[in-house]
């Protein structure tokens, strides 16, 4: 099997697991103030990295190419408070457009 | 009197159901052109089922770091929804075999559907009508969008990779409430840039995500004793 469906079990059993460790487990164990905090900052920390290395690279280079046009895009209509599915295509098609003209 | 507000519970779960499950589309196509299979992408929606963890195992495949990095991320991702299930303990009380399939429904939207709730009835009709729904919905539209995705021939000659960008934006935009969680997004995102060149892919994302929520714990202790926002 490839290692990316051993990913993906991976991500399944873990993230499973995670669910029904919070309907199982006394609840004195994990509501501890440090690890109720830290729960709340991982996805902030992660999704801006994310965000960071999806916009700006290739690979192990810095890039300054289209995406950012497309976040930039992203960034205003989620302001606007446009819903997630016209964002993301919104998005797309700014990064395209600016691809065939530039 | 109660019977129409189960309805409106129900009929706001089936609405919010609706709008998140229909963005299984875009997961499925970006699956499969940034390289998962078909059945990978499906197997991710039905297995995994939690959107923002599914999301960060596609963007650190796409960016070309190895299988254990994307699980890595997705599952420290996943984390939250331990806490999510915490919450929804004392109103769901679930024991034996149920507990088994409750816990697979613990997510974002069907966490906030539960806890915004007056009695308990209408916490679990909240949670299992949006939870069920999603998952109905958000599996069939991840391979509604993977086969659409296997059609398109480049995707980032339509801007594919700058939807997987604004997908992780999306998901980010409502933590951006404090002056704070708006510092440790940035620093995340500049560390893990500065990581780029000098680290493998997928690296940079777990570093840099890690190090912002450390200083991020120390800050809020110290404000903590401030007296917080």
């Amino acid at each position: 099997m490839s290692e990316l469906w051993w990913g993906i079990i991976a991500v399944s059993f873990g993230c499973y697991l995670l669910k029904l460790a919070g309907l199982a487990v006394p609840e004195h164990i994990l509501e501890h103030p440090f690890t109720v905090r830290a729960a709340a900052l991982i996805p902030v920390g992660l999704l801006a990295a994310l965000v960071a290395v999806q916009t700006f690279s290739t690979g192990t280079q810095l890039v300054l190419d289209a995406r950012l046009a497309g976040l930039a895009m992203a960034a205003f209509l989620l302001w606007r408070n446009v819903s997630f599915l016209p964002m993301l295509i919104a998005a797309a098609a700014t990064t395209a457009l600016v691809r065939l003209f530039w | 009197m109660s019977e129409s507000t189960d309805r409106q519970v129900k009929a706001d779960s089936l609405g919010v159901g609706l709008g998140v499950g229909l963005y299984g589309i875009s997961f499925g196509a970006l699956a499969t052109t940034g390289g998962l299979s078909v059945a990978q992408a499906c197997a991710l929606s039905l297995l995994a089922f939690t959107g923002a963890s599914q999301f960060a195992f596609l963007g650190v495949i796409v960016a070309g770091g190895t299988a254990t990095a994307g699980a890595l991320t997705a599952v420290l991702l996943g984390a939250r929804n331990t806490f999510y299930a915490i919450s929804l303990a004392p109103i769901l009380r679930v024991r034996g075999l149920r507990r088994f399939t409750t816990a697979h429904l613990v997510i974002d939207e069907s966490t906030a559907m539960a806890l915004t709730r007056p009695t308990v009835h209408q916490s679990k009709l909240g949670f299992y009508w949006t939870g069920l729904s999603i998952f109905i919905i958000w599996n069939l539209m991840t391979f509604v969008g993977a086969v659409a995705g296997n059609a398109i021939g480049d995707p980032k000659a339509i801007g594919l990779d700058a939807a997987v960008a604004a997908a992780f934006l999306g998901l980010l935009w409502p933590r951006l409430d404090t002056a704070t969680t708006r510092w440790l997004v940035f620093i995340a995102g500049a560390v893990a840039l500065g990581l780029v060149p000098v680290t493998p892919a997928g690296a940079p994302i777990i570093v840099g995500g890690l190090l912002a929520v450390a200083i991020g714990l120390v800050i809020g202790k110290s404000a903590a004793q401030v007296g917080d926002e």
